[in-house]
């Protein structure tokens, strides 16, 4: 055996053994040092994202480049659904009082800006002489979407457990999703990104949509990156007047945002009433409401700034 | 005998050159008005190109574009530029095929309107990209479900045939600039040399060229359609009301015929005044050509009348909520302005034949063309101001849409772009095919080649 081949045979024990995560990692970086094949210097830490998506900080001296073939798009694990799951909304429309802390949760973690929503509160009237309500209006997560039926390049994709997301490192920016979606849910990025300086090196994460690309669309995610780790999304977590209800339709079980509680799914549609956004049109959204009856609050039109628009849903 | 043949043959290659002379004057003449014409357009083009450069610092911002009207002046100017370009298969291959022999001088102008038609609609659908820099990933993820997939593909073979029903025909054309063109500059010899591809008119040659003209234009019906049914179905595979239709094809095609038609109108009048051309085309091809615009016109003013009436007489609310922004709402004004003036005035006019002259039906056309635009503009933004729920918590200005400077003068550079090269071709080749000419004349293949 030559230098060379042995030289070979030692990387290829060191490629498999780096896969083992951080510990293996060390060890091997001691074995490689006489390799030197390695980044800067020593004492110069290196920020690096690690598989549970945190940012961890290394000695760069503890770092060595794996000459491994890593899968071109590493965001290709979030372009698969969650196993065994269907993800399903319940929105209370009884319940909300407009106090818009899922808005606000929402435009954080999503780096929007104020023009910009994933999720919108809308005040509704149905007909001249029913009452008013407020309807927190994500997107439908539709199991007919016609957003991604239009899409040219599948940037904006469906997945198994019934999450419609977009991949913004593919979107060219044409905006059909825009005009062929219904719900108007979602968004363009028209300027440079809130913050686009901040988040400048943070890599893209195909599951929380983040950091914003300026000139790609940018939608409602169902807050994947929380799903994938056990929890409910932002805005459910973040309401304080038990308006949303979050699970897995094949448990049948929805959870409460706010009280945690858990009920039967389909108990809780049986019971209520529950219906969907423009069923007509066919788009079978993952979104269900419950009409707007005893409400805590009854909206007044006049001290709202849009009450100009308020409309029917169809 | 032979003395007579021989007269006879003389007065035929007089004739011959006679044609070529005049024929190749907008080749050889270039006025003073002709360069400021060229500067005017190139200032145009200058100024949209900086403000692009603009846009693409700045992204798409620089226009008035939002969340909810998210397709513009773009897309509208867009699908004007695919419906000017129909006019091409509209007279050089369904006239033709009918047999129709008047439209022979004006096949290659309906040629070259389409071609620079079709490159500017290449290049404003390009501009309208959030991220023109992704363009290549049409390619690489490309999905045939979407409709933007099938509009790329018979668009581009739409400009591929389009070239070729170009240029074919041109070939012998570029044979006798090769011989009648010895004062121009090198480089311009040098491409006529290379584009004549070696044609020496024999028999066989103009039956393989014939051939393949004839093919070419039983080819490019189909695809003529199928550009602007696609093109119409980017809107009518939505489920938004004002789009969601199912006659948006043969709509589309209708009114493409008619801006189409106008447009070359235009063209052919500004050739003919410009480079007195009145032998050429004259008076009753202009007569001709108004005929044509009332048909196309009448069969528009039918599948407007479909598509404005059936809604309007159901008015379901989000329907009708669209029908009345156009019939007495914000777009009102633009709405009759294009329907009277752009449709149904020239339609009135154009039936009485003192309207059919060469000016009156220029300016008509002009009303037409522009009439065209503004009902692009009708078709793609109402829709999007009308969406299905309210539109709250965005800044008031999200409920209209009116285009920025930024966008005004790029579009105005993509349609300077289309004069550019009309204009460019006119100089580089001629405009009304002179082997053509000649054969109706009765000038034989053989006095041609000598």
């Amino acid at each position: 055996m030559g230098e060379k081949e042995k030289d070979k045979s030692r990387r290829k024990f060191l490629l498999d053994f780096g896969a083992l995560g951080m510990g293996s990692l060390v060890a091997s970086s001691l074995l490689t040092e006489s390799c030197s094949k390695i980044g800067p210097g020593p004492g110069k830490k290196v920020t690096l994202l690690n598989s549970k998506n945190e940012l961890v900080e290394v000695d760069s001296l503890y770092i060595s480049t794996l000459n491994k073939n890593l899968s071109p798009n590493h965001n290709s694990e979030g372009r698969k659904g969650l196993p065994g799951k269907k993800f399903v909304l319940v929105v209370d429309l009884g319940k909300c009082k407009n106090a818009r802390k899922c808005m606000d949760k929402c435009a954080s973690v999503h780096q929007l800006r104020p023009d910009q929503h994933h999720l919108n509160v809308l005040l509704m009237q149905d007909s001249e002489h029913t009452a008013p309500y407020y309807m927190p209006k994500h997107c439908q997560h539709c199991d007919n979407p016609p957003c991604v039926k239009v899409c040219p390049v599948d940037a904006t994709f469906k997945r198994s457990d019934g999450i419609v997301l977009i991949d913004n490192e593919r979107c060219i920016g044409c905006r059909f999703c825009i005009a062929a979606c219904p719900y108007t849910a979602r968004s363009f990025n028209w300027y440079e990104p809130k913050d686009a300086e901040k988040y400048k090196d943070v890599p893209y994460n195909i599951e929380l949509n983040v950091p914003q690309k300026k000139g790609t669309v940018t939608k409602c995610t169902f807050s994947a990156d929380c799903l994938r780790e056990g929890k409910l999304p932002y805005c459910v977590s973040a309401c304080p007047n038990e308006v949303y209800y979050f699970g897995n339709v094949y448990e049948d079980a929805v959870t409460n945002g706010t009280t945690g509680e858990t009920v039967s799914l389909s108990g809780l549609l049986a019971k209520n009433s529950a219906y969907r956004l423009m069923e007509d049109l066919g788009t079978a959204p993952s979104v269900y409401y419950l009409p707007p009856k005893d409400r805590a609050l009854i909206p007044e039109k006049d001290n709202e700034n849009n009450s100009d628009d308020i409309k029917r849903k169809s | 005998m032979t003395d007579l043949y021989r007269k006879e043959e003389q007065v035929k290659k007089e004739q011959l050159q006679e044609i070529i002379t005049d024929l190749t004057r907008p080749m050889n003449n270039t006025g003073k008005s002709f360069k400021i014409w060229i500067g005017f357009l190139l200032i145009l083009i200058c100024a949209g190109g900086i403000m692009y450069f603009r846009q693409l610092v700045n992204g798409l911002a620089v226009t008035d574009m939002r969340d909810i009207a998210s397709w513009g002046l773009y897309i509208s100017a867009f699908v004007f530029f695919v419906a000017v370009s129909l006019v091409g298969s509209l007279i050089s291959a369904i006239l033709t095929l009918s047999g129709i022999k008047w439209a022979t001088p004006l096949t290659r102008i309906a040629e070259i309107v389409a071609v620079a038609g079709l490159f500017s609609a290449l290049a404003i659908i390009v501009i309208d990209m959030g991220r023109p820099d992704r363009l290549l990933n049409i390619f690489v993820y490309g999905r045939l479900q979407s409709p933007i997939v099938w509009d790329i593909i018979v668009v581009n073979t739409y400009l591929v045939i389009s070239l070729l029903l170009l240029y074919l025909p041109l070939i012998p054309d570029i044979a006798l600039l090769r011989k009648n063109m010895g004062h121009k500059p090198k480089w311009q010899q040098k491409m006529y040399k290379i584009l004549s591809l070696g044609w020496q008119g024999t028999q066989d040659q103009f039956k393989l060229l014939n051939l393949s003209i004839t093919a070419l234009m039983i080819l490019i019906v189909p695809v003529a359609l199928s550009i602007h049914t696609v093109t119409s179905w980017l809107f009518a595979s939505t489920l938004r009301p004002g789009w969601d239709s199912t006659i948006f094809g043969p709509y589309f095609v209708a009114g493409a015929f008619m801006v189409g038609t106008a447009a070359v109108v235009i063209v052919m009048y500004f050739i003919r005044s410009q480079f007195k051309f009145k032998e050429y085309i004259t008076d009753y091809h202009f007569n001709m050509m108004g005929k044509l615009l009332v048909l196309t016109s009448l069969l528009y003013l039918y599948f407007n009348i479909n598509e404005y009436m059936v809604p309007a007489y159901k008015m379901k609310p989000l329907e009708g909520e669209h029908i009345l922004g156009l019939f007495t709402g914000d777009f009102s004004l633009m709405f009759w302005l294009v329907q009277i003036l752009g449709m149904i005035l020239p339609i009135i006019l154009m039936i009485f034949k003192p309207f059919r002259k060469a000016k009156p039906i220029m300016i008509i056309s002009v009303f037409i063309v522009i009439g065209a635009f503004f009902k692009r503009f009708l078709i793609v933004v109402p829709t999007l101001l009308h969406t299905y729920l309210p539109v709250q918590n965005y800044p008031e200005s999200y409920q209209h849409y009116n285009p920025t400077l930024a966008e005004c003068t790029i579009t105005a550079g993509s349609v300077a772009a289309v004069a550019l090269v009309i204009s460019l071709f006119i100089k580089l080749f001629p405009i009304i095919p002179i082997w053509e000419t000649a054969h109706e004349k009765g000038i034989s293949n053989e006095t041609i080649n000598n």
